[in-house]
């Protein structure tokens, strides 16, 4: 085994989704760059990746999701950018966490009607959440089913 | 400000909404940014070194498969700091190329035994359940110490 000498010690990295109409990752980016110049930013066609220190990146999240708090997003990351073990300009193929992201941003615009409701209540009455998946359909059922299916018309 | 365990431990919605909502998220991308930014031997690709299946004996027995084990030395420490927790209980997402079904278990297992405060969910499909989803996490998370009203 050899010798592993890490970079970018002490910061945090953090991805920012951007799900929103309005905004472009390329908007955001410039206004990350006023916020903390220090920091590492890199667009992204999704949004951007921001490396700093912990309390540079907290600056640029909250300044960033302030412009549209319903259709921005973030989460942490344990990878700085571009790192050759994770980079899939290094390994081909998606990253290894594309997939996840890639279904949340499925149901993305759901989050985003729940923030808006949250940030401006319409007064509607906010149903029970589901704890449980619903349960697979029963064989009966899609014997019934099939069975009442119209004749096709000659 | 209360320390929440996510599960699916890499969820992007989770993490946004109990930070958002002002708490710290625990999820997996702490405990790989500790790996990656600690000095030692190379092991791509997420420094996890034959050290972490002897860590993860804490928390599952000697004959449970080295992948577990490992994976609960990422998951484990994350756990025993939680103070609440959230589960979706149809991520299927957290099985996969880097997930491990048998470590999901074992995790929902220590989270529901732990006695902390507990909120099952399951992905919203639909903009109304989008709207009981975000809710329900509000109010879960306005319930935990240093939470907002």
């Amino acid at each position: 085994m050899k010798q592993y000498t890490p970079s970018y010690v002490g910061t945090v990295t953090v991805y920012i989704f951007i799900e929103s109409t309005e905004i472009t990752p390329e908007d955001i980016a410039v206004r990350a760059y006023e916020i903390a110049p220090a920091a590492m930013v890199k667009e992204t066609c999704f949004g951007l990746e921001v490396t700093g220190k912990p309390e540079e990146v907290d600056g640029i999240v909250e300044k960033i999701r302030a412009l549209d708090p319903a259709h921005i997003f973030v989460k942490d990351r344990g990878f700085p950018p571009g790192d050759p073990r994770r980079c899939r300009a290094n390994l081909g193929g998606a990253r290894p966490g594309f997939h996840g992201h890639e279904f949340e941003l499925t149901l993305i615009d759901h989050i985003s009607k729940g923030l808006e409701e949250d940030l401006h209540p319409s007064g509607a009455p906010v149903p029970a959440a589901r704890s449980r998946p619903r349960p697979p359909l029963p064989v009966e059922r899609l014997e019934k089913i099939l069975s009442e299916e119209e004749p096709a018309h000659g | 400000m209360a320390k929440v365990f996510i599960y699916p431990t890499t969820s992007l919605i989770l993490t946004d909404l109990v930070k958002r909502y002002g708490h710290e998220p625990l999820g997996a991308s702490i405990g790989i940014r500790e790996r990656v930014q600690t000095a030692g031997f190379d092991s791509p690709p997420l420094q996890i070194t034959p050290e972490e299946p002897k860590k993860g004996l804490r928390w599952a027995a000697v004959e449970v498969p080295s992948g577990v084990r490992g994976r609960m030395a990422i998951h484990g420490p994350r756990i025993e700091e939680a103070e609440a927790a959230i589960i979706v209980n149809d991520a299927d997402l957290a099985f996969g190329c880097g997930g491990c079904a048998r470590t999901n278990e074992l995790v929902i297992y220590l989270l529901r035994t732990k006695g902390m405060p507990v909120l099952d969910l399951v992905y919203p499909t639909s903009d109304e359940e989008g709207i009981a989803f975000v809710a329900a996490i509000r109010k879960f998370l306005a319930g935990l110490p240093g939470g907002k009203p």
